[in-house]
């Protein structure tokens, strides 16, 4: 068997593993299969629900609110952190403000989105889009200010003008911080959208989620679980997939091409 | 062609003020190959730096050409000694050598042109194509020479480019150097802490003090051309200069060692 079978085998070989003991678990009531179904029974449920449009409908407001939230912090916070790291200046002007506003966790906001914009894809948007937002921010500010000394004045010595430095060295040079911040911030900005539908009500994969909890579809209620978990596990590789084509030239991505 | 006069830079204010460069005054002239030797840390990096227009001077001026330098001018090609941070790691060797001749207002052909014949005068043109970082130290330098000549600079600065390569690359890139700046018809200033190197590859030498920094002496070599890595260090001059220089710097540094600082 070559190498990389093998991986994949030995991958594969782990989830079989535990899909297996959590049928044989529910089955002998190990676990009370009234809270905890068979697998089997679960994705039977997960096949079932692929035929309905209603169910791809979910996928698609959850999808919505996430590539809304994160285009939007994105749009933000990029520029933003830009701004603030190129000059020490504005970095120390803006510091406490960014140190007092991050930790605050999104859900507590729920209340003043709910208000301000009641219980749809706006309430959700808007909590994704602030939680997603910091994390692309203290990247792209790490980026700023990690940018070589030499690279910089290389540029200036041939004379390049202060916008060309921008674009031709300092913003390549961040790639791989900004990469880190928009693989986090995805991450991020579906939970929120995700918690926004469970917890407002906003149209999306959470709200069937707790809809299928009131409806006792134990079954649904975890096929919808596991959706959530493969939504999250898909964007992430399809970001990892992206950094490594787009910054093949970068030493923890060199020969990964 | 480049006046260097009364130059000082002082970092800090007050009472720990560090001077680094006090006083220094040294002209290259049009087509010379000049070497500044000098004891480690002794200000050459910020010499090099004032004399780029990457750093101002804290008093005095650098003229060139009659005009005073107070940013990095058109006509200066600087090479590093980081060569692996100097060159950008996503871009190719191409890519690298031509990233200073976007605002030069070339057509596109004299731009490849430029670039092709930059890169075979180091002989890279099997590598154009390549990385940075799949080439060795030795020919990274190489891109970063290209690099500079490509740029067509009337004066190259150097700033001890050779320091981070093995012997026998080192000995490569000087003769290399020699004849490209023989090709290229450039000026040159090459500094250095290798007292052989400055010798060799030098038709002036500037020796300077430990800091504050200043012109200790000036030196003429009037070793034969072209120079030859067995033939001219075999020489009684190259000796006898290489022997003045390594006295001259250690008196200094003695002398200094008795004062109080």
């Amino acid at each position: 068997m070559s190498r990389r079978a093998r991986g994949w085998a030995q991958t594969w070989a782990g989830v079989a593993a535990v899909l297996v003991l959590a049928e044989v678990a529910a089955r002998t009531e190990l676990v009370p299969s009234r809270y905890f179904p068979p697998m089997s029974r679960t994705f039977a449920e997960l096949a079932g629900q692929l035929g309905e449009g209603a169910f791809w409908a979910a996928v698609g407001q959850t999808l919505q609110g996430w590539a809304l939230g994160l285009g939007i912090a994105a749009a933000f916070a990029v520029p933003a952190g830009m701004i603030l790291g190129t000059s020490v200046v504005r970095y120390r002007a803006f510091r406490v403000i960014i140190e007092f506003l991050r930790p605050i966790p999104s859900v507590a906001l729920i209340p003043l989105a709910i208000l301000v914009y009641g219980a749809g894809l706006e309430s959700k948007v808007f909590l994704a889009a602030f939680a997603a937002f910091w994390p692309l921010l203290i990247q792209t500010l790490y980026g700023m200010q990690d940018v070589d000394p030499v690279a910089v004045d290389t540029a200036r010595v041939f004379g390049l003008s202060r916008l060309e430095r921008l674009t031709r060295v300092v913003l390549p040079g961040a790639v791989p911080y900004l990469a880190t911040g928009l693989r986090i911030s995805s991450s991020v900005s579906l939970i929120l959208a995700v918690t926004a539908e469970l917890v407002i009500g906003a149209p999306g994969l959470g709200r069937e989620i707790n809809a299928a909890r009131v409806g006792g579809a134990t079954e649904l209620l975890y096929a919808l679980i596991i959706v959530t978990g493969l939504l999250g596990w898909a964007l992430n590789s399809g970001f990892a997939t992206a950094e490594r084509r787009v910054l093949h030239w970068h030493p923890a991505q060199r020969g990964a091409r | 062609m480049l006046e260097v006069s009364g130059l000082s830079k002082t970092y800090g204010e007050g009472a720990r003020a560090t001077h680094a460069i006090a006083e220094l005054s040294f002209t290259v002239h049009e087509g010379e190959f000049v070497c500044v030797v000098g004891p480690s840390g002794c200000g050459k990096t910020t010499l090099l730096r004032c004399l780029a227009g990457l750093l101002p001077p804290s008093a005095g001026r650098v003229t060139l050409r009659g005009r005073p330098v107070s940013g990095p001018p058109e006509e200066v090609g600087f090479v590093f000694q980081e060569y692996s941070r100097s060159l950008m790691p996503w871009l190719s060797v191409r890519e690298n050598i031509a990233l200073p001749l976007r605002h030069k207002r070339l057509g596109r052909a004299e731009r490849d042109r430029l670039v092709e014949e930059a890169v075979e005068s180091v002989a890279l043109t099997g590598f154009i194509d390549h990385y940075p970082w799949e080439l060795s130290g030795g020919m990274q330098q190489r891109v970063a020479i290209a690099r500079a000549l490509a740029y067509q600079p009337e004066i190259l600065l150097m700033d001890e480019p050779f320091a981070s390569v093995d012997a026998q690359t080192r000995a490569d890139l000087e003769d290399l150097l020699l004849r490209v700046r023989a090709a290229y018809g450039v000026t040159v200033v090459f500094v250095t802490h290798d007292i052989d190197e400055a010798v060799y590859l030098g038709q002036r030498i500037v020796v300077l003090t430990p800091p504050p920094t200043s012109v200790q002496e000036v030196l003429d070599v009037t070793l034969p051309e072209p120079r030859d890595q067995v033939e001219t260090k075999e020489l009684p001059e190259f000796a006898h200069l290489r022997a003045h220089i390594f006295r001259s710097i250690k008196r200094r540094q003695s002398l200094q060692g008795q004062g109080p600082g």
